[in-house]
């Protein structure tokens, strides 16, 4: 294979679980490089030319947050969170400070593989084509024109639900807070009027969903935020 | 200011004002120019009607003098039954406050407002109980006459030559929410009075005679008429001013009267009290206390402080402050506070004293930008020999004990002789010195008798051994005579000068003796921890200041009364009936004051600045001790010491348990996330081992796939276990904090059905939820668990295949319903409630995997959000959960603005 392998730093302070990912990753063809405190993990960071990493929040030099604001002053690279149950309000802080995604403890192979493939893909796909029209279901949205199609019909979205759905489509697969879409969407001043987000968003799945109570494509990450999910 | 915009402050008074009138009840007064014009007959009727319309009316007070008309009309109406009250051996009647309370009606008659209560009744005038059923909520009739308005009453005495002494503060006229006028023409009222049908009473006829002249009935109804279009004036300005229709903005040139120790006082009071209302300002009585004022009688004191009290009811702000100097505390205070006139009683003038300047000019030399108003006082009586300066007579003066005067004589006689050898050096005026010199010696040593009498002992032993003919009281040369005036004036002068500055100096070091009084009870309590301490300060301090037994009563944390403090060797009995009232209404009551002023003990509010901290009773030995104003002063000072010293105590009690708290739930949260990571930490490997197996090279057999697949099974499920232990555990502990969101019900369960996607795989999930469902405040982490726990509970007790519905509707009580139900087997029959223990499961002995944790945590969630939950079997067989959320105020976002919006953008 001509094109590079990609490098992936694992962040995790727990040796069982840090060669569980690693594994799981070589396998996948990823080049993996470890690290088990925020100090190495900088280190690392900075001379691997990474193109993900994946950081454990509960470390034992510092808070995995800090790592993120620290690595998003000079890089954009995906971040996926390793975090526990119960504690949202870790995973809303992280994902605040710049991470794209998280993982709850424990997890499978199968659902870390899934959500580092999609950000590689992100990834790559955001470096090539500037590609305005995107298609996911029976909805198809063209960014240039700003028109949207529901099987082929033209669908008409509000100035704040077109906003909002072109936010989400422009971050695929990442794990966006209520702060980040209220800021992006409504902008700073309605930063805490998350009810806003949730109303919008259950307009918004009316008119894109098949089954709004059971979306397929905008899905909630309870207490977090939202995920957009393309296929 | 030109501008139309009311003043904020102002805005936020009278809002105030108004919520102040809500809770309050309404008063509305009849009002009449004089006895016999028919009030209580038209406060009847209004009361009849009122009745007609189905008001609960209550007769407090009717006084119908016999008359048959008004009597007829009292008839029908429900009579509240007056109380006994024994005065001096008589039995009389009176208003019984406290049944009129308990009975609670609507609307209450109270005729005759002015009417003095009769002694030993809570307050001292009917005005003030009106003042106490309105604060109650309770309506108000009552009936007035002109002449017992307070800054009438001096006017209408001046007209009729009849002062009436019962009156009522204009305040609560002018805050009455309707004044009806009963107006009856002169002739009229002489008519009926010649009729018989004015009453009137037995003593004093024939100046009652006199006081219904036509004249005097003329001027008193002019007065009413102009009183009550006053009082209308004042309306429309407000309704003007309420409407913003004004845009005049006075500036408001406030108003300070300044009230001295004379006798016309208390008509500087009442003109600044009319200015004021004329100009529509708040004004202020000053009183200040030079150390000469420190010497006046007991009787002057009080006239002082009635003066003030006066002042007070007409709605000043009174103040007594201290100072050298008259003149600069006025011009400091009005300076301070912004008032732009200064209103002085005229100085009477004294032709003898033509250098003499009045307070009027000292205050304008000192400040010229101030207006001074002088008013007349009083027409000078002849001076009353009691109202001098002070309050010991000459003779009390000269009391002195018998060896001051025996010394005062010893001194002379040395004086006398050591001048005798000198006699042949010196000059005879020098002798003079040194007798002079013994007088000083004198006065400044043994006061003032003593002194007088050394003065007029050293001239005459001046005369008889010195003066010729020696040995002798007769004078040669007629200019002794005058050697002999000036020694016995500048005697005399120096005694005076002398006593003056050591009584001065007495005044200053009681001041002094107060003021460490305070200073060493602040500094005790300063050091005091509990409220005992406090209690048992304040009680040594209160003894020794005032000479008084007292006891403290503090507030439970509820905010309730309880019993005294307990301090060792105290016994004050207090009635507990009037510590309530005082407390209820942070005002002084009992001894002196206007409340049950009969009783023997004082009660006063402890008045720290979040609220009432309790009561403190006292019991002084000397009641008139305690009334001089610097002992009141010093009394509210200790009570403002102990009352914030006391809720010092109570922040210190708060501060420490708030701190325990917060350290016993720190220790809690981290002792639980610490046994939680240390649970989870191993099942993330194991879970992740279990699924690198699958990768391991060689490429596993399908067997070992198996194995690790049931591995990874098992941890899971041992992971859902531990979750469950520690949700509970959590939740039980409270240290779970709700991060409850406004949010709409389908999202939660849309991601509470991805969460269980895999265990309801199996079954038919339909989600019925009606479209108008409103916001609901939740914590959606939580919400989530509960649905997702009765999903997996409904999908783990059906066979696959089965049924399941979620569904919500708007239930009763401001609650939203929401419900899982399935077609499977149903509860046991009497188990619905006990599923919901802890480690209850429907079958006992099951191969179906849990704890029967998972309900006990639903309820657990539910409870905490205000919500009940509960299960049922379904209509046509299976289980049906349902819970319930609180509706609450959702906040409002607007949907509508953003597609007008989207209209303009598609153009």
């Amino acid at each position: 294979m001509s094109e590079p392998l990609p490098v992936v730093i694992v962040i995790e302070d727990e040796p069982k679980i840090r060669r569980f990912v690693k594994m799981s990753l070589e396998a996948e063809g990823c080049e993996v490089y470890e690290a088990d405190s925020v100090q190495r993990g900088l280190i690392e960071a900075g001379t691997r030319r990474p193109d993900m990493v994946v950081l454990d929040l509960g470390l034992p030099d510092g808070d995995g947050v800090d790592f993120i604001r620290d690595l998003r002053a000079w890089s954009d690279i995906p971040i996926i969170v390793l975090s526990a149950r119960t504690t949202e309000a870790d995973k809303v802080g992280a994902l605040d400070a710049g991470a794209d995604d998280y993982l709850t403890k424990p997890f499978g192979a199968a659902e870390l593989l899934a959500r580092v493939r999609a950000h590689l893909r992100r990834r790559s796909r955001a470096g090539g084509s500037g590609a305005t029209v995107l298609e996911f279901g029976k909805i198809r949205v063209d960014l240039g024109r700003r028109i949207v199609e529901r099987e082929g019909q033209p669908l008409h979205l509000t100035p704040i639900e077109y906003r909002l759905l072109a936010y989400l489509i422009s971050h695929p697969d990442s794990v966006l807070t209520h702060r980040q879409l209220l800021k992006n969407v409504w902008g700073p001043s309605h930063a805490d009027d998350s009810h806003y987000v949730r109303v919008f968003m259950g307009l918004l799945r009316k008119k894109i969903e098949d089954d709004p109570s059971q979306p397929k494509h905008i899905v909630t990450e309870a207490g977090v935020g939202y995920r957009f999910v393309p296929q | 200011m030109t501008d139309g915009r009311p003043d904020p402050d102002q805005l936020l008074d009278r809002i105030k004002e108004e919520e102040l009138r809500a809770a309050r009840g309404k008063l509305k007064i009849f009002f009449g120019a004089s006895a016999g014009v028919g009030k209580t007959y038209a406060m009847l009727s209004a009361a009849r009607q009122q009745v007609q319309q189905g008001t609960d009316v209550v007769i407090g007070v009717v006084e119908t003098h016999g008359r048959k008309e008004t009597e007829a009309m009292v008839e029908g109406l429900e009579c509240l039954p007056l109380k006994d009250i024994q005065y001096r051996d008589k039995l009389l009647k009176e208003f019984d406050i406290d049944a009129a309370l308990v009975r609670k009606p609507a609307l209450i008659l109270m005729d005759e407002l002015a009417h003095s209560n009769v002694q030993g009744s809570r307050h001292p005038k009917r005005w003030q109980d009106v003042e106490e059923l309105l604060s109650a909520g309770i309506d108000v009739y009552s009936t007035i006459n002109v002449q017992h308005l307070e800054t009438l009453n001096d006017v209408v005495g001046g007209i009729t030559g009849i002062r009436v002494w019962e009156t009522v503060p204009d305040r609560v006229f002018d805050v009455a929410d309707e004044v009806v006028l009963v107006d009856l023409p002169p002739d009229e009222l002489l008519q009926r009075l010649k009729e018989g049908k004015v009453y009137l009473p037995r003593q004093a006829e024939r100046a009652i005679q006199n006081f219904f002249r036509k004249g005097n009935l003329i001027a008193l109804r002019e007065l009413a008429l102009r009183r009550t279009a006053d009082r209308v004036d004042n309306q429309m300005l407000k309704y003007r001013r309420d409407q913003s229709v004004s845009n005049v903005w006075q500036t408001r040139e406030l108003l300070l009267a300044c009230v001295g120790p004379g006798e016309g006082a208390d008509r500087i009071v009442r003109s600044a009290a009319r200015i004021a209302a004329r100009l529509d300002v708040p004004w202020h009585a000053l009183y200040i206390e030079t150390p000469e004022l420190q010497r006046l009688s007991e009787r002057q004191r009080q006239r002082i402080l009635k003066t003030l009290k006066l002042a007070q009811d007409m709605g000043a702000e009174t103040a007594t402050l201290s100072g050298s100097d008259a003149v600069e505390v006025v011009v400091e205070y009005a300076r301070d506070h912004n008032l732009a006139r200064v209103i002085v009683g005229r100085d009477h003038v004294r032709s003898w004293r033509p250098w003499y300047r009045s307070f009027a000019d000292r205050v304008g030399k000192r400040a010229p930008d101030l207006e001074v108003i002088q008013v007349a006082r009083e027409e000078s009586h002849a001076r009353r020999p009691a109202d001098d300066h002070t309050d010991e007579s000459w003779l009390d003066r000269l009391k002195a004990p018998w060896q001051s005067y025996a010394m005062s004589a010893v001194i002379c006689g040395m004086a006398t002789v050591i001048t005798a050898p000198l006699h042949s050096v010196f000059d005879l005026a020098n002798i003079a010195m040194l007798f002079l010199l013994a007088v000083v010696l004198v006065s400044v040593r043994y006061g003032f008798g003593p002194s007088i009498m050394a003065s007029f002992l050293n001239v005459a032993a001046f005369d008889f051994f010195y003066v010729p003919p020696r040995f002798s009281f007769a004078v040669s040369d007629v200019q002794y005579l005058m050697t002999f005036a000036v020694m016995l004036a500048v005697g005399l002068i120096t005694t005076r000068l002398t006593t003056g500055l050591k009584y001065q100096a007495g005044v200053a070091s009681r001041r002094e003796q107060r003021v460490r009084a305070l200073y060493e009870m602040s500094r005790d309590l300063s050091g005091a921890l509990m409220p005992e301490q406090i209690a048992e300060i304040s009680e040594r301090f209160v003894e020794t200041e005032f000479g008084a037994k007292s006891a403290l009563l503090l507030t439970d944390e509820k905010d309730r009364l309880g019993a005294a403090v307990h301090v060792p060797g105290s016994s004050l009995s207090v009635d507990i009936g009037i510590v309530q009232w005082a407390f209820d209404h942070g005002t002084e009551a009992g001894c002196g004051t206007d409340t049950l002023p009969g009783s023997s003990v004082l009660y006063v509010p402890l008045r720290a600045p979040m609220r009432l901290r309790g009561v403190l009773a006292l019991e002084p030995r000397n009641p008139r001790r305690l009334m001089a104003p610097e002992q009141r002063r010093l009394l509210d000072t200790f009570a403002r010491l102990i009352a914030i010293s006391l809720e010092r105590v109570h922040y210190v009690d708060v501060a420490q348990s708030t701190t325990l708290q917060m350290e016993s739930e720190r220790l809690r949260n981290s002792l639980l996330s610490a046994i939680s990571h240390d649970l989870r930490t191993p099942l993330a490997a194991l879970v992740g081992l279990a699924d690198s197996m699958s990768m391991t090279r060689p490429q596993p057999t399908g067997q070992q796939l198996e194995i690790a697949a049931s591995m990874r099974e098992e941890a899971l499920r041992m992971n859902s276990l531990v979750n469950n232990l520690l949700d509970m555990a959590r939740l039980q502990s409270g240290a779970v904090k709700l991060n409850r969101q406004w949010q709409p019900l389908e999202e939660v369960v849309g991601s509470a059905l991805k969460a269980v996607h895999t265990t309801v795989a199996g079954h038919r999930v339909s989600v019925k939820l009606p479209e108008d469902l409103p916001l609901l405040e939740f914590d959606a982490v939580l919400i989530e668990r509960v649905l997702s726990n009765l999903l997996e509970n409904a999908a783990k007790y059906t066979p696959p295949g089965s049924r399941i519905d979620i569904g919500a509707a708007l239930g009763n009580r401001a609650h939203v319903d929401i419900w899982v139900e399935d077609d499977g087997p149903g509860l046991p029959v009497g188990k619905e409630e006990e599923i919901f223990k802890k480690f209850e499961r429907g079958q006992k002995e099951s191969t179906t995997p849990g704890v029967g944790l998972g309900l006990a945590i639903c309820r657990a969630i539910v409870e905490a959000h205000a919500g009940k939950i509960h299960a049922e079997s379904r209509n046509g067989g299976g289980a049906r959960f349902v819970f319930s959320l609180p509706l609450g105020n959702p906040p409002l976002v607007n949907t509508g603005e953003d597609d007008a919006e989207s209209e303009d953008l598609r153009k």
